[in-house]
């Protein structure tokens, strides 16, 4: 059967040929205009004057818009009506567009957005969370706050406290393909929009806004992009509506393409956190109760924040059942750029707040912090018992990080390398080492809960070839080909009679981004069900023709078995269509069991949890701050994965990002709100040479205990946050420069610099 | 500003175009040549997304301009196939599951080759900080290392 099969992505061959097209390699048709945004150039304040005179004479400009210019909406936001596609008149930080200039290439529309003369009257700006939180410059109009049991009462009565702050950075999506959409004007005033985006629908519905139609007249096609990761869920609104609303005042297609830096200036990244906590432990590393505070800077729009501060709120727990826990989230609006969706979407930054906890009281105890964790976590899933429920009350009925655990540590060798590593460390004075062992649970649903439904189209030609189509999207995870598998196992036939097509309005209507790790489990399932209806209408065709129940028609090896006879499934597929049965179907599916109350913070908002751990053991240079990673050990539960080849590159992939935003990637804006790290020169993500030497991956079989497709798992977020274990190494390693009184208290991206200031503070608290 | 006129090989056939002289050779390439392997993920030299060969020299094509390339003799991904045959790096990249969104795999595969036609047995080392210019953000590198590494091996064997 085609599912479970490790396939290799079905557009890899076009890759490795330099064939795969993505937005920008698209032949443009004859007259296509260029298009680049003016941006601001300070952080906030009033454009008192405007010269747009020397950009409209430069050479190749056909127009210039603003806002004034629109035909209709004047909104790129995916909620809150708060962001304008070009402002009017005041501008909130570095970077935000205020004309759009229409030119004959891509370098004249560049060349000529630099030439605006334009004046501001500056006003302050709020660009950290302090100055935020001074000026109570928010979203929502207060702390958003949930609580279960009395924390505050169970951290006084444990026999310890401790309280501490953290701080993590945000992180550059640095999708390798830079946001870009192409509109063509069709008959009519219609529009149809290409574009490099996770969500076809908003765009779709934002473009049919900003030109003042209904949704029909716009058709979104989106065949892949060159990398995602949440980057491309709103973040491509603003592009399309450009391309759209100067294909309307033109007349001819537009084309537009952030350059790196643009892209890097304009669009929102990961949001960057502190976390203050206070925790109450017993002497035995039994967790009584913990008070987190998060404080989330948002940027200066809202986009999808409050989701995200809800998801760090939800996975405060991570692995761990604490019966008291306060949570008080500030979701600060600050003059930057509007922080977006991120692979974990907040997960990360909550869970890496809970990990940071589990390991002070370890480091404060003396305990190997595997040891500590352990004891803290959620009961296992066994038959009879009554499952634990979370913070939010969702019972916890599928925990298997026990079992996890016990056989990545016997695999990773994990206690032989943790004395390994003492053992160096008493015996070398300028390379340190370090290991950690870190556990994931992740929730998988979108936390809005009517954004977990999906659609699909499938068609069988006369000739047996299937068309299949789909509201997910392709980012490079492979969902199309997992998605095909699925098909081609309902009809029993090879891949190869699957066509794979673009995601495209005009066939799937009203589909979610494809988020929240969502897309296979989605998809997957719309999928099957309509291929389902197509095969259930063969087999009472032949059940009827052959004098055989329909529940014995069997479809496999290509061929359709009908009691002891068997028939091509062509042949069927061509007496069907001379028998006038329909040979097309629609999908539809939505996710069971989820109900959520966000204000309470109480129900079930995820239909199961994904689950894994990883063991990273680190080397630092106690001289310089430089270090490596030597070996990494992951154990990741996929379900009983669709596709173990695609599945284990998503870890691998994530594992990577993970590391790389809490130990490399740091984002510095000056005091003037200018993000100075724009340009891969500036921002390193991980490199070649900074993978784990040694690198084992490992996916753990067991099938999913919902009902998903196959009983497989969501995995393309819940693997980043293995890169939490690199942190804590670097932690575990620094640790061993001093005498063990003083805790390392790295904040996250634990750069070289970082590393070496805190080593620095061992050496002299020893 | 006045156009050149540029005479070179692309990929073994002789080549005429005309550029503006600000214009990159990954301009060049993508808008004029319609060869849009090569991408541009940075434009300034650090992703190497745009790997091209240049006289056998491997370079970042959007630090060249196009009007550079007259009389030399450049290679893209497109040229490494020969019609339906595979070379056994891309073949190798499809088996081991080397690439995600695939965008980066063009300047890699280029990159490769011509870390392979001048040392064909690299060691692991090797093969990581001569690809350390060349930026993947979906695979974390592990699958890319171990087609690398079986492709010298197969090519050692055939040879
Ligand atoms: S585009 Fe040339 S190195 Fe990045
Ligand atoms: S596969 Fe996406 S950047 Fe390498």
């Amino acid at each position: 059967m085609s599912v479970s099969r490790p396939l290799p992505h079905d557009a890899a061959r076009l890759h490795v040929t330099g064939q795969a097209r993505y937005v920008d390699d698209i032949p443009s048709p004859a007259g296509t205009l260029h298009l680049a945004f003016g941006l601001s150039e300070i952080t906030h304040g009033r454009i008192t004057h405007l010269d747009l005179d020397p950009v409209r004479q430069a050479p190749g400009v056909k127009c210039v818009l603003v806002a004034d210019d629109l035909p209709a909406a004047n909104d790129v936001s995916p909620s809150a009506h708060d962001e304008p596609l070009l402002s009017t008149g005041s501008v909130h930080y570095v970077g935000q567009p205020i004309f759009l200039v229409v030119a004959a290439s891509h370098q004249q529309a560049r060349r000529a957005a630099r030439m605006a003369v334009i004046d501001y009257a500056e006003e302050p700006a709020i660009l950290t969370i302090d100055e935020a939180l001074a000026a109570d410059s928010r979203f929502e109009n207060g702390p958003v706050e949930w609580a279960t049991g009395d924390a505050d009462q169970a951290i006084r009565d444990a026999d310890h406290q401790l309280s501490r702050s953290l701080t993590m950075g945000g992180q550059e999506h640095f999708y390798l393909e830079g946001q870009a959409a192409l509109a063509w004007p069709q008959e009519g005033g219609d529009m149809l929009v290409n574009t490099s985006t996770q969500h076809p629908t908003e765009i779709q519905h934002k473009v049919a806004e900003a030109l003042g139609v209904p949704m029909h007249a716009v058709r979104v096609e989106t065949r892949r992009m060159g990398g995602g990761f949440g980057g491309k869920e709103s973040q491509g609104n603003a592009l399309a509506v450009a391309c759209a609303v100067a294909a309307r005042a033109t007349g001819r297609p537009c084309k537009m393409r952030y350059d790196r830096d643009d892209d890097m200036v304009i669009t929102g990244k990961r949001h960057d956190f502190r976390i203050d906590y206070t925790v109450g432990y017993d002497e035995d590393g039994r967790i009584r109760g913990v008070f987190f505070e998060q404080f989330a800077r948002c940027g200066w729009a809202m986009d999808l924040s409050l989701p995200v501060a809800d998801r760090a709120m939800l996975h405060s727990d991570n692995a761990y059942h604490i019966e008291n826990m306060r949570i008080t989230s500030h979701r600060l609006k600050t003059n930057t750029q509007s922080a977006t969706a991120y692979r974990g979407f907040g997960g990360p930054q909550g869970m890496l707040g809970i990990e940071r906890v589990l390991d002070d009281v370890a480091f404060a105890l003396g305990r190997d912090p595997l040891d500590v964790r352990r004891r803290n976590f959620y009961p296992s899933a066994s038959a009879g018992s009554v499952p634990a429920t979370t913070h939010y009350g969702m019972p916890v009925e599928d925990f298997v990080l026990d079992d996890i655990c016990d056989r990545l540590a016997a695999s990773s060798d994990y206690a032989a390398r943790r004395q390994a590593v003492r053992d160096w460390n008493a015996a070398n004075p300028i390379l340190k080492k370090g290991i950690a062992l870190t556990p994931v649970k992740f929730g998988i649903s979108f936390t809005l809960t009517h954004l977990n439904q999906a659609g699909a189209l499938v068609h069988v030609y006369q000739d047996g070839s299937i068309h299949l189509n789909h509201g997910g999207t392709e980012m490079g995870q492979g969902l199309f080909q997992k998605v095909a598998q699925v098909a081609a196992a309902r009809f029993g036939v090879d891949l190869s009679m699957i066509k794979i097509t673009a995601t495209d309005t005009a066939k799937v209507p009203n589909t979610s981004a494809t988020a929240a790790s969502s897309g296979s489990d989605l998809n997957g399932m719309a999928v099957r069900i309509a291929c389902d209806t197509i095969r259930d209408r063969l087999a009472s065709f032949l059940a009827e023709r052959h004098q055989a129940e329909a529940a014995d028609v069997i479809f496999r090896d290509g061929q359709v078995h009908v009691g002891a006879e068997s028939y091509p499934f062509a042949t069927v597929i061509n007496e069907a269509y001379m028998a006038r049965i329909s040979l097309s179907a629609t999908g539809y599916y939505k996710t069971p069991k989820i109900t959520w109350d966000r204000i309470r913070g109480r129900g079930r908002p995820f239909f199961y949890f994904a689950y894994g751990a990883s063991v990273s053991e680190v080397v630092i240079d106690t001289l310089t701050g430089e270090n490596r990673i030597l070996r990494t050990d992951i154990l990741h539960d996929a379900g009983a994965s669709l596709n173990p080849a695609l599945d284990i590159g998503q870890v691998e992939g994530a594992y990577v990002q993970g590391a790389g935003w809490l130990t490399m990637e740091e984002l510095v804006w000056d005091d003037a709100g200018r993000l100075r790290t724009h340009a891969p020169s500036t921002y390193k993500i991980p490199a070649c040479s900074d993978r784990p030497d040694d690198f084992r991956v490992t996916l753990y079989e067991m099938e999913n205990r919902e009902d998903t497709i196959y009983r497989s798992k969501a995995v393309g977020e819940p693997p980043f946050m293995h890169g939490i274990s690199v942190l804590m190494a670097l932690s575990d390693a620094v640790a061993a420069c001093g005498s063990g009184g003083l805790y390392p208290d790295l904040d996250a991206p634990a750069t070289p610099e970082q590393l070496l200031t805190a080593i620095e503070r061992q050496r002299a608290a020893s | 500003m006045s156009m050149i006129h540029v005479s070179t090989t692309v990929n073994g056939d002789e080549v005429d175009f005309v550029c503006d002289p600000r214009e990159t050779l990954l301009d060049v390439l993508r808008d004029r040549l319609a060869l849009t392997g090569a991408k541009e993920g940075c434009g300034t030299g650090d992703c190497g997304a745009c790997s091209v060969m240049v006289d056998d020299r491997l370079v970042c094509s959007c630090l060249m301009l196009g009007a550079e390339a007259e009389g030399k003799s450049i290679a893209t991904v497109e040229g490494l196939a020969k019609g339906e045959d595979l070379h056994p790096l891309q073949e190798k990249f499809i088996e081991h599951a080397a690439l995600q969104c695939g965008i980066c795999t063009p300047g890699i595969l280029v990159a490769t080759k011509a870390l392979l036609d001048k040392n064909p047995d690299p060691t692991e080392t090797e093969v990581r900080y001569w690809l350390a210019g060349n930026l993947c953000r979906c695979t974390g590198y592990d699958k890319i290392i171990r087609a690398v590494m079986d492709t010298a091996a197969d090519l050692r064997k055939a040879s």
